[in-house]
């Protein structure tokens, strides 16, 4: 027997589980997303791609260099916020904007917040925002060599027809990750067999844009009892709402992530309810036709919030002797 | 069928089937014995043998200190070697008797046991008490304490916890396959002390053998059913094991008695039993002793006393070298460093792992995920409570209802970041006790 035992306090088990698998687990999940950009935006994608998850990790790691801490780029999560990150930028966006963007959300919205666990924003929507924001012409620039013209969430907000069997499958224009459906469902439906997320604030984020987008939407009930619109209701225009823009990504990789969602059950129900309804805001009344990345920094913001009020009831509280 | 349950719970690798199919071997110890004082919850028992005193087995040698106290009972011939201040297994050094054994296990004449159908509820309860039965799930809460609640006629459950959740144990399980029928009877004896009560033995369906013998056992007894409750952990935790039956809930400082129930597990019923229908105190217990160190794992019908090197070297000795040793199970038992440390009333489990995730395992910060919450069965927010608890942040603790954990282990379980939530809550709870108990 050794002279020295390893002693601790209980429980002396651990599950397999730890931040770097679930964080290679959500990269795996991408997979899919990001194969299908690069097979339809080509090498550039994959340039734009590569250069972007390389920054984050390098910001990252030089970070922790100059701050003399230990590197913290093998928990994974720099990997996940690049790649997030590449998949919100538009085919074609010069490399230094890419570049600047990956800096940001690293260094600003993740690190000088405190690190992983600690920022109260998606990193890889922050930047993207920021990068919406400064950089207007070349993020809203969506126009490629195998489709010129305006993109489908686009083409609804003017009330034009869209073809929702090419947006399954992602044969229009958007960003390099968020234009096929098939594709981010697949990667979501692993995680959610794996137990990484589940449907608590996709589902109700997505049910809720649904009713949303029923009620106030084009050829919506409201517009109908109004007057302005001749039906009450359009299944193209939902399905069309439902598969275009970064809805999907957004509700299945971002509006889930750890850090930046609710703690509670509740809260996650209601975050998801947020998330929809403020999706549908932004997008039928808003001026631009996306508004998901708005949306969940919005929700974001109001986690703490939202955390308090759902805090949950201990077990057998309630039933108190004096 | 889905068996009862409650919100939360995990399921760790169960490592029960190193030991389960082996039958409990008795085992003679061959060194001195060692009874601490306080093998229980309450008051320290008081010794009323002197060094050089002869014993036999089963001769009381320390009586009960108070109310919430429990009499120790000499589990060897031999004499007093000692009484002074020995380790236990959670590495304090508490007052203890030594008994030099004779090797000869002469044993006491006890008295003679009357049908319990004469006998009255008071004479129950004390054959019971003078017996020394604790609860020997590991909290060790005197028995007859337990079954004297304010109001017997409002406890309307005696629930029999044969969940055995913990992984690696495997001792209710020998139990209920080879001595069920001492179970059954047990729990009828309690049931006679609450008129209004029915008997539910509480099973998890990963022994559904038991299960099968247990119901027809309880064929045509209709005081007394079966539960198939759902496999996890913390299943047999005392206030999750309630809902899961009765669907009652209560709080942290609430008792058992207040949800109209008892509860006991598996080797306290049996003890009960011998105390009432044979008379024998509580002298000895099942000891689970594995873990992939271990050569043959299997259970040990161990008098209260032994030493615990002893028990490995009769379950054929290490074949690896064990990095961690715990006393009971891997959620909820004691990591010890020593083990020349004696078995007592309590100790369910002696498990000895090669490898210890908990020192393999390197904290990283917290990334929220959740995974506390979902399994707590207490419904906090571990997560947060560990902060305040680093923090020190004693109002913000007591806030977010940190003492309603009931240190389970879950938490640090499932955590990805490998952070010791349970062990910062826990510590910040002993605090928060220490306070109130000051004022």
């Amino acid at each position: 027997m050794k002279d020295m035992m390893e002693v601790s306090s209980n429980p002396h088990v651990r599950s397999r589980v730890t931040t770097s698998s679930i964080m290679f687990a959500v990269v795996i999940a991408l997979l899919p997303a990001t194969g299908y950009g690069i097979f339809r935006f080509g090498w550039y994608a994959a340039l734009l791609i590569v250069v972007t998850v390389g920054t984050a990790v390098l910001t990252e790691h030089l970070f922790c260099l100059i701050s003399k801490k230990p590197t913290t780029v093998g928990d994974g999560s720099a990997i996940v916020t690049g790649l997030l990150l590449a998949l919100n930028l538009p085919p074609h966006l010069p490399i230094w904007i890419a570049i600047f963007g990956a800096v940001f959300a690293i260094l600003v919205v993740k690190l000088l917040f405190g690190g992983l666990g600690q920022n109260f924003m998606n990193p890889a929507l922050g930047a993207r925002c920021f990068l919406v924001i400064s950089f207007a012409r070349y993020m809203t620039d969506f126009t490629t060599d195998a489709i010129t013209g305006p993109t489908p969430l686009a083409l609804l907000k003017e009330g034009s027809p869209v073809n929702v069997f090419d947006m399954v499958i992602g044969r229009t224009g958007g960003t390099i990750g968020e234009t096929s459906v098939i594709a981010i469902i697949l990667g979501a439906c692993f995680l959610i067999f794996l137990g990484v997320i589940d449907l608590k604030i996709p589902g109700t984020f997505l049910v809720s844009f649904s009713l949303f987008v029923v009620i106030f939407g084009r050829s919506g009930l409201v517009p109908y009892l109004t007057g302005s619109s001749s039906s009450f209701f359009d299944l193209q225009y939902l399905c069309g709402q439902l598969s275009g823009g970064g809805l999907m990504l957004g509700a299945f990789f971002m509006a889930t992530d750890y850090t930046t969602r609710p703690i509670t059950k509740k809260g996650q129900y209601l975050y998801g309810v947020l998330l929809g309804i403020l999706t549908g805001i932004f997008r039928i009344f808003g001026p631009g036709a996306e508004g998901v990345s708005y949306a969940i920094i919005i929700g974001n913001l109001l986690v703490p919030l939202i955390e308090k009020i759902t805090m949950p009831k201990a077990f057998g509280k309630g039933g108190e002797r004096a | 069928m889905a068996g009862l349950s409650f919100h939360g719970g995990i399921h760790p690798f169960e490592g029960k089937e190193l030991s389960k199919d082996r039958p409990i071997k008795d085992y003679l110890p061959k060194g001195d014995l060692v009874y601490p004082l306080s093998q229980h919850i309450g008051a320290p028992a008081k010794p009323i043998v002197e060094k050089g005193d002869a014993v036999k087995a089963g001769q009381k040698i320390a009586e009960a200190g108070g109310f919430v106290s429990s009499p120790i009972y000499a589990s060897v011939s031999g004499t007093v070697k000692a009484i002074e201040p020995r380790r236990v297994i959670t590495g304090d050094n508490v007052m203890s008797i030594v008994i030099e054994n004779d090797g000869k296990y002469e044993e006491v004449e006890y008295p003679e046991a009357k049908p319990v159908e004469v006998l009255l509820k008071e004479e129950i309860i004390d054959m019971i008490k003078e017996a020394g039965v604790v609860g020997m799930g590991g909290a060790g809460f005197p028995t007859h304490v337990k079954l004297s609640p304010k109001e017997p006629d409002k406890i309307d459950y005696v629930i029999a916890n044969c969940s055995e959740c913990e992984p690696y144990l495997t001792s209710d399980y020998r139990k209920m396959i080879e001595q069920p029928e001492k179970l059954v009877e047990g729990l009828s004896i309690i049931l006679r002390l609450f008129d209004n009560a029915r008997g539910i033995l509480a099973v998890e369906d990963n022994k559904p053998d038991c299960i099968k013998i247990l119901k027809k056992l309880t064929e045509g007894n209709d005081k007394i059913t079966v539960a198939t409750l759902k496999t996890k952990y913390p299943q047999g935790s005392e206030r999750h094991l309630i809902y899961a039956c009765t669907g009652r809930a209560i709080n942290s400082s609430m008792l058992p008695a207040d949800a109209g129930c008892v509860v006991n597990n598996v080797d306290t019923i049996i003890a009960v039993y011998n105390a009432v229908k044979e008379r024998r105190p509580l002298i000895k217990r099942i000891v689970t002793v594995t873990g992939d160190c271990i050569k043959t794992p299997q259970n040990f019908c161990v008098r209260v006393g032994t030493n615990y090197h002893e028990l490995i070297e009769e379950a054929g000795g290490f074949i690896k070298e064990p990095e961690k040793i715990v006393s009971g199970g891997p959620m909820m038992g004691f990591a010890i460093f020593d083990l020349d440390v004696p078995c007592t009333k309590t100790s369910s489990a002696l498990l000895c792992l090669s490898k210890d995730e908990v020192s393999a395992a390197k904290e990283t910060a917290c990334i929220n995920c959740g995974r506390c919450v979902e399994v707590c069965p207490g419904r906090v927010v571990p997560s947060r409570l560990a902060d305040f608890a680093q923090h020190k942040n004693k109002e913000a603790f007591e806030k977010a209802n940190g003492m309603e954990c009931c240190e389970c282990g879950c938490c640090s379980y499932i955590c990805p970041a490998k952070r010791q939530l349970t062990q910062s809550i826990k510590s910040m709870r002993r605090m928060i006790l220490a306070d109130r108990k000051k004022k």
